[in-house]
């Protein structure tokens, strides 16, 4: 084992990694993006198109962070480990719900500008970034996880899948933004909890410790019934949760089973009697 | 010139500064001792910097191989921290950890599972046996989410988006802490006896790191200007397995599982060279071990083509590289698009994580500030020179709990003194200075910084380097005294950039004092001048202490471990494991 380091290892005097790296990535290339700016509360906004050095590989939030930096110092956007795991950088690119971070430039047409503004469905802060409260709200009054007090503590692997891919969510609210049950701004949203919410009831519901009962919760407060399965949630979410089809159209399934139907409710409430 | 509007004063048992694991454990356990919390996040709930932690929990909880127990993962910290840690935290945190974990299953985490039906655990570096609790390669993610959603069931209050810029002291004792809320610039103040800073590390200060904006040390350079102590400031982690293309996502972290899973690291010239370095351990040796191996290959002209090392895992079948690593095939894919599944990755050493900190008890987590407390990768002591992989989940878990349960005591039994108008109005002079500063652009300078310490105090570290980075934090000093802000006070990147970079200088110079200082080379502290271990060195740690002008760093001894302990550490963990 080497503990110790010697000098021959550090004054090799050759170009470090820093300098091939930054030598490989320089283009003389330069790019369009056209940012949608705006104050609290505006809707329109205004756009404002910046001249950015291109460089091999970059993201669309590198365009935002380089403008930022260099031409717009108060240019207002949201992000944290730019490497698509917090869910903070969304926003709209070329129209589309994305993570900045996740998007590269070179996926585009370089010839055309590349367009970014805040998400549509909720109401602007400032530039890129938008009030996004309404969400924590809606989290809040989901039950919480209520451990089963009627069996081992022990789950294997296969019980634990289902919920597991719920769980994979970084609550970045494109999914959100993308719903057209939500997509509008208005002072309060429909009592709607959103693919977000169903994804973290769903989490909650699979858990195979987990015995509260929230369908009427789902049908009613939060009401699932408005979700028509457009499959819009399902397509924007980056890490590939099956939304509308492992979470809400087997909760959709419940609600019906087992909460609307007054035949199977009699049926169950006589033999819990039993 | 703008001004914020009049300040609003919210009244706390407990202020928790910093809502990633260690914060939110804090104020979980805080609450159950009933104390009032208020807990500051910087960014939005379930976005702190924990998330982006993938490979595990270190906790020896025994259910992948029995012979596991606290001992052996005590043994493993000291051995992996080179005997610099603080040896009562080391222990705490070894017999803590797996009622931890305990915790946040009843909470509702998932942790993959065994085919007995107990939680999973993989190998990690430096650990004797299976022990990471882990979620697929999302481990922080699910962490995070647990504590989050346990905090919002007990209606623990959370400020979002806000900022702590100064802690508030009366008669030497900690009173609150004054920051302002992004959203509006409005500024806020916090009328509280106990302070917890939980407010994660410093990468920032380095040009390639995987940390995220957040990480500018301002837990540490809040805690420092209040009055606490700093120590191991020299001991930055650089983990081995960074992306290193393309050049926009350098540095984000490759998950040491990729080892752990069975990942071979080769040159450009085929070699397993991990068998130069340890040969008994390869791949899974200690983090400053590989690091510095892979710095050496690409260094001594084998490294790839973008100046790494290859990290492989494509001998394995797509399915499980998948299955165990989906995360790192996912982020391959999108930025690199390289199949991690078919072909390798290319990896070198990225800033990762600061073992150095403020200067805690080992039981209380409480610093020489009366209420002030600190835990998770703000403190320092239990990772000593180089932390394991894994260590740092439980860290937080261990030591957020504690902080939160001693900071509700001592708030509990402690005088709730209102801060006085003149610091307020002092604080929030400060925090507007960058409005009326005519200075640089604080976004220039910060690249400036960062550029300079990754040279300068980087991997390896030498005398006259060191120096030079002295003089030259000195002057980004005095220039970060003087950066300017544009633009209005809501929502402002330069505002808070202006603010951060203030902390991120005084901290580098603590960093670059207790590296010149440590005449050795220790774990992830490595003198190109001294590469050897210094047993004197090995009886303490630097400590930097700051009286508002100078920073001054002194080698502080540690008492001596008791007997027990001072046989776990030095003695192989077959042995200690049969203790």
């Amino acid at each position: 084992m080497s503990e110790t380091v010697t000098s021959t290892q550090v004054h090799g005097g050759g170009a470090t990694a820093d300098q091939i790296v930054s030598v490989d990535s320089a283009t003389n290339q330069h790019i369009q993006v056209r940012i949608n700016r705006g104050e609290a509360g505006e809707i329109e906004g205004r756009w404002e198109e910046f001249t950015v050095p291109l460089a091999k590989g970059m993201v669309v939030l590198d365009t935002v962070l380089w403008v930022q930096a260099h031409q717009a110092n108060d240019l207002a956007a949201r992000w944290n480990c730019k490497a698509a795991k917090c869910g903070s950088c969304s926003a709209e690119i070329n129209g589309k719900p994305r993570l900045m971070c996740k998007t590269r430039v070179e996926d585009f047409n370089l010839a055309e500008p590349i367009l970014i503004q805040p998400l549509q469905t909720f109401k602007r802060i400032k530039d890129l970034v938008t009030d996004v409260s309404w969400n924590y709200r809606i989290n809040a009054t989901i039950k919480p996880f209520t451990p089963r007090q009627d069996r081992e503590w022990k789950w294997f692997q296969h019980d634990a899948d289902r919920a597991q891919e719920m769980r994979k969510c970084i609550e970045c609210f494109l999914c959100q933004d993308v719903c057209h049950v939500l997509r509008y701004q208005t002072e309060e949203k429909p009592q709607f909890a959103g693919p977000r919410y169903f994804v973290r009831t769903a989490g909650l519901d699979f858990h195979p410790m987990d015995g509260a009962e929230r369908l009427e919760q789902l049908a009613d407060e939060h009401g699932l019934g408005l979700c028509n399965i457009t499959y819009c949630c399902s397509e924007v979410c980056p890490e590939h949760i099956a939304i509308t089809h492992n979470a809400i159209i087997p909760e959709k399934e419940r609600v019906v089973d087992e909460f609307h139907d007054p035949v199977k409710k009699f049926i169950r409430k006589i033999q819990k009697k039993k | 010139m703008t001004t914020t509007t009049t300040s609003q004063i919210h009244e706390a048992d407990v202020l928790i500064i910093g809502a990633g694991g260690a914060g939110l454990r804090a104020a979980i356990e805080a609450a159950a001792q009933g104390a009032r919390v208020a807990v500051i996040c910087k960014s939005l709930l379930g976005k702190a910097h924990t998330i982006v932690a993938e490979g595990g929990i270190a906790a020896a909880v025994g259910s992948v191989d029995p012979r596991d127990n606290w001992k052996v993962h005590f043994h493993d910290t000291m051995q992996g921290g080179k005997f610099v840690n603080n040896w009562r935290m080391a222990q705490l945190h070894a017999q803590e950890s797996p009622e931890e974990i305990r915790n946040l299953e009843l909470w509702g985490a998932l942790f993959d599972r065994t085919e007995k039906g107990g939680v999973m655990q993989r190998l990690f570096g430096g650990h004797t046996y299976k022990r990471l609790v882990h979620v697929g390669d999302r481990t922080g993610l699910e962490l995070i989410r647990t504590l989050q959603d346990k905090a919002v069931a007990e209606r623990i209050q959370v400020f979002m988006e806000t900022t702590i810029t100064k802690l508030l002291k009366h008669d030497g004792k900690i009173c609150g802490a004054a920051g302002y809320v992004r959203e509006t610039g409005r500024f806020i103040v916090f009328k509280a006896p106990a302070v917890v800073i939980a407010a994660g590390g410093s990468g920032r200060i380095y040009s390639v790191t995987s940390n995220s904006w957040e990480g500018t040390a301002d837990g540490q350079a809040l805690a420092f200007r209040a009055g606490a102590e700093l120590m191991d400031m020299e001991f930055i982690q650089f983990h081995p397995t960074g992306m290193v293309w393309p050049h926009s996502v350098r540095g984000i972290l490759v998950t040491e599982s990729v080892r752990g899973e069975g990942g071979h690291l080769t040159n450009s010239l085929g070699e397993r060279f991990m068998e130069r370095y340890d040969k008994e351990r390869m791949e899974l040796s200690t983090r400053d071990v590989v690091a510095r191996a892979i710095y050496t290959e690409v260094k001594e002209g084998r490294g790839s083509p973008h100046g790494g090392a290859y990290l492989s895992i494509a001998h394995l079948p797509a399915d499980f590289v998948k299955r165990k690593l989906p995360s790192m095939h996912e982020q391959f894919l999108a930025f690199a698009k390289v199949d991690i599944t078919k072909e390798p990755m290319e990896v070198y050493p990225t800033t990762h994580y600061h073992m150095g900190g403020i200067r805690v008890d080992g039981d209380s987590t409480a610093t020489n500030v009366p209420g002030l407390f600190a835990a998770g990768e703000s403190a320092a002591g239990l990772h000593g020179a180089n932390r394991l992989g894994g260590n740092s989940l439980s860290d937080l878990l261990v030591f957020g709990a504690r902080a939160g349960r001693y900071a509700a005591q001592y708030a509990l039994g402690a005088e709730h003194i209102t801060p006085s108008a003149e610091e307020i109005a002092l604080a929030e002079h400060e925090a507007q200075a960058p409005f009326e500063a005519t200075g640089e652009n604080p976004f220039a300078l910060q690249e400036e910084m960062q550029n300079m310490m990754m040279s300068e105090v980087g991997v390896y570290r030498v005398e006259e380097k060191l120096k030079n980075a002295l003089n030259q934090i000195r002057d980004l000093q005095e220039r970060a005294a003087n950066v300017r802000a544009t633009g209005s006070v809501m929502y402002n990147p330069v505002w808070h950039t202006a603010l951060d970079v203030k902390n991120m200088a005084l901290i580098a110079e603590t960093i670059a004092q207790s590296a010149h200082l440590r005449t050795e080379s220790r774990g992830a502290h490595s003198r190109v001048d001294f590469p050897n271990y210094d047993a004197n060195l090995q009886k303490g740690n630097m400590v930097a202490r700051y009286d508002g002008q100078n920073v001054t760093v002194a080698f502080v001894e540690q008492p001596p471990m008791p007997q027990e302990l001072h046989d776990l550490t030095y003695n192989k963990p077959e042995v200690a494991a049969a203790a």
